[in-house]
């Protein structure tokens, strides 16, 4: 169906009107932008006129903005997004998203629920990976995140692919019964809506994950989980370590000369009093090489991950 | 069996392709009747799941037939009695009365695993000496290698990826399940895509995406040598409509692609490729059968039949015919077997070409690259394909082909957002008063390189000094950085 533009599920060539948009400054830096004819987004480049910059070009171009200085304008993907998107909660990023999505066996058609939405930072990857058929339940127990994350699907064209419901999940459970091929909760208390995550799941078996970031939850949802017959529960947790590619230059230290002997000046290969022949190879200067060097700091915890089966046996 | 009858869910049906699952091993099997199966120490026919619900748990009876379990009772140790600590404990080897031939002897009069672990607690002299947790522990130990039941569950990514990276690492270029999955999601893969792959990884990867692609858009799997190697593809047990928006191209036609000479008048001589070459598990692997060998028994009883079938008059003169027949219909074959054999080199020249139109587009929504070959060329010519603002990932056992690589991509320029990483994966042991992580994890699961593509900029020069200003940090952060390693 061409008609509607589901830039966040299918891929097009060309920015139209109404398309959110990412812009990219360079080096991790970079913004969403809704595209408007006759909007004007403001970059430390310059001004950005959508009508004549944006809408027609195609994804990927490179931009010169009004003080001649550059951005690409890239296709809206739920990854850009995740990196991109304003926080109204904590977020889950595409590392703990990836896992999470291949655990829970997620793909087109899989019907799966969720609390609590948050930022919508899963929501947005769980409907790429279902679409075109099947679908999100999302329940957020906030009422203007429920509203904000509505009126954000329905801003990204993919409203037709998720319900939110603003409820508390604990209490009334997702709203739905039996439907489900997969069950995500990220809430304070999981283990209060795991009796009414078995009932969401399809009654043939499902799978379930929930994300906590203390192990004193964890131990309270795997023995929830054991007590309503869940089976394979599995905790784990998955982290990033990212390295900047970099070439290094060491310098050679100065091991000074051995004593000159009476046969004379010079160093050659041959003497054994050469510093390089007994040290290695390395001559005067400096040595580069290329390395993956860590960054100072990296992600040491975002929260743990317990998978289980609900299964008939 | 009303009850089995009425209850939902996917059957499993002969033919279908399967796992079985005994605790954290797997085996992908195909269910075929009266085809005997090994796993994990123990020999038995699948003819009795068929009709059965997946998810299904069976043990192994008599004959090698599967009988399906019912759900365990809990065992109630009505031992309350327990120690406090280990310090009068001595391991001599001798605790446990029963023998070798006593528990064989058990096992030989069917007792089931349940009562077997009961009279293991009961001849143990130092179990109820043992503290809660380390009985909790005997008893979790002694059930997982008495109590064996398989469920037969459907194969999905997480099964196989998880499988193969146990037992069969090597095949797969040590590709850690976790590290496909951050592919699967870097690459943005989902239906509707069209996508090129380059794998050597037995076909996992390509599994993998053909599964998160649910048969929408197409997938162009580029090859070396022969042909590709799909043997994990078959154990996802994909409809058949997902191969045909599947297409594959010569790694060895690519450079004339890319420069415009391309001709289909030679292709790669092609082995069978679209066989799975053995039974893929993680379990034992004393277990060698191989569908190549039983394919080639089936087409020899055919011939056979044929032979039979042929020879059915004993006279002479019907003999003397028979001969003459014989040899007609031989011929006839040969003709026939030289007709298909050229309709179908002509059906892949066709394709070939067909393919060739698909990458000449130049519009790929994506690129992924898993294999044993260094990547850098890989990359800098399959980038050729894929359309603008999209993304590529590459995967690579060895971080320093991807140090290379992205040096390359720099400066042949059109991507931005490089990032090289690897992700780091630990499993937690959760019980009350006894969490925390598991003894063993992995050491590594491989790297990953991801970017994405960007329009070429004719002012090549320009484009590349101004973005090697933006990508580079301030001078400052660089200088701290080599200080550090010095």
């Amino acid at each position: 169906n061409k008609t509607i533009t589901m830039s966040f599920v299918e891929y097009r060539d060309t920015i139209k009107d109404g398309d959110t948009a990412i812009v990219f400054l360079g080096h991790e830096s970079m913004f969403p932008v809704k595209v408007q004819h006759g909007g004007k987004t403001q970059t430390k480049y310059g001004v950005i006129r959508h009508s004549t910059d944006l809408i027609g070009k195609r994804y990927g171009s490179k931009v010169t903005c009004s003080k001649g200085g550059w951005v690409f304008i890239l296709h809206p993907t739920p990854e850009l997004w995740t990196m991109n998107l304003p926080h109204r909660t904590q977020i889950l990023y595409s590392t703990d998203i990836s896992l999470i999505t291949m655990m829970l066996e997620l793909k087109p058609g899989s019907i799966v629920c969720e609390s609590g939405t948050g930022s919508g930072s899963l929501s947005h990857a769980i409907i790429r990976t279902v679409a075109p058929t099947g679908h999100l339940y999302t329940v957020e127990f906030h009422q203007q995140r429920a509203e904000k994350a509505e009126e954000e699907f329905q801003e990204h064209k993919v409203e037709h692919l998720v319900t939110v419901k603003n409820q508390d999940v604990c209490k009334n459970g997702f709203g739905v019964s039996n439907v489900a091929d997969a069950v995500f909760l990220d809430i304070p208390s999981p283990w209060e809506a795991i009796g009414h995550a078995k009932s969401a799941l399809k009654i043939e078996g499902g799978r379930i994950c929930s994300f906590s970031p203390c192990i004193e939850q964890v131990q309270r949802t795997c023995l929830a989980m054991e007590e309503h017959g869940f089976t394979e529960i599995n905790t784990l947790e998955s982290l990033l370590r990212v390295y900047n590619v970099r070439t290094v230059s060491l310098q050679i230290p100065d091991l000074g000369k051995a004593a000159e002997d009476n046969s004379g000046t010079g160093f050659d290969s041959s003497n054994q009093s050469n510093p390089e022949s007994l040290y290695g190879i390395l001559q005067q200067g400096t040595a580069q090489f290329k390395s993956g060097v860590p960054l100072k700091e990296m992600v040491g915890h975002t929260g743990y991950l317990t998978f289980a089966t609900k299964s008939l046996f | 069996m009303a009850e089995e009858s009425a209850r939902p869910g996917p059957r499993i049906r002969e033919g279908d392709w399967a796992v079985l699952k005994r605790d954290e091993v797997f085996k992908a099997v195909q269910v075929l009747r009266r085809r005997k199966v090994i796993f994990e120490k123990q020999w038995f026919y699948l003819d009795n799941a068929i009709g059965h619900i997946y998810g299904t748990t069976f043990e192994v009876s008599t004959g090698g037939s599967l009988q399906p379990k019912k759900k365990m009772e809990e065992t109630t140790t009505e031992t309350k009695e327990a120690g406090t600590d280990n310090r009068n404990i001595v391991d001599d080897g001798k605790s446990q009365k029963l023998t070798h031939d006593d528990i064989q002897a058990l096992k030989d009069k069917g007792i089931k695993g349940q009562e077997i672990v009961q009279q293991l607690i009961e001849n143990s002299t130092t179990f109820r000496g043992k503290t809660e947790f380390a009985q909790d522990k005997y008893i979790k130990k002694k059930k997982k290698k008495y109590e064996a039941v398989i469920t037969i569950v459907k194969p999905s990514t997480r099964i196989l990826s998880t499988m193969y990276y146990a037992r069969e690492p090597g095949k797969i270029n040590h590709l850690r399940y976790d590290t496909l999955a951050q592919m699967l999601t870097l690459g943005n893969i989902r239906a509707g895509n069209k996508m090129i792959v380059m794998e050597t990884c037995a076909g996992l990867v390509l599994g993998a995406i053909m599964e998160r692609m649910g048969g929408h858009g197409s997938i162009i799997q580029m090859y070396p040598g022969g042909g590709p190697v799909r043997a994990a593809t078959s154990c996802f047990g994909f409809p058949e409509s997902f191969f045909r928006t599947l297409y594959e191209f010569p790694l060895s036609k690519v450079c004339s692609l890319v420069s415009g000479t391309f001709s289909s008048e030679t292709l790669p001589s092609e082995p069978d490729y679209n066989v799975p070459v053995e039974e893929e598990s993680n379990g034992s692997l004393e277990e060698k059968q191989t569908l190549i060998q039983e394919t080639e028994v089936e087409s020899n009883t055919e011939a056979v039949m044929e032979s039979i079938e042929t020879g059915d008059q004993e006279t002479m003169d019907d003999l003397a015919a028979e001969d003459a027949e014989c040899k007609e219909s031989k011929e006839r074959r040969n003709k026939e077997n030289i007709r298909e054999k050229q309709r179908k080199q002509q059906e892949r020249k066709r394709k070939l070409v067909e393919t060739a139109a698909l990458l000449e587009e130049k519009n790929a929504d994506g690129l992924i690259v898993a294999s044993k070959f260094h990547p850098t060329p890989l990359l800098l010519s399959l980038l050729e394909f894929v359309a603008p603002s999209r993304p590529f990932v590459v995967y690579c056992q060895y971080k320093e082909p991807l140090l290379d690589c992205y040096t390359k991509l720099r400066e042949k320029g059109g991507v931005i957002n490089l990032k090289l990483s690897e992700t780091w994966l630990r499993n937690y042991q959760v019980l009350p008063d006894r969490s925390h992580p598991k003894l063993m994890m992995s050491g590594g699961g491989g790297y990953l390189l991801s970017g994405i593509t960007v329009t070429m900029e004719k002012v090549q020069s320009d484009a590349n000094s101004l973005e090697a200003q933006k990508i580079e940090e301030p001078a400052s952060k660089k200088r701290k950085l080599e200080e550090l390693h010095c």
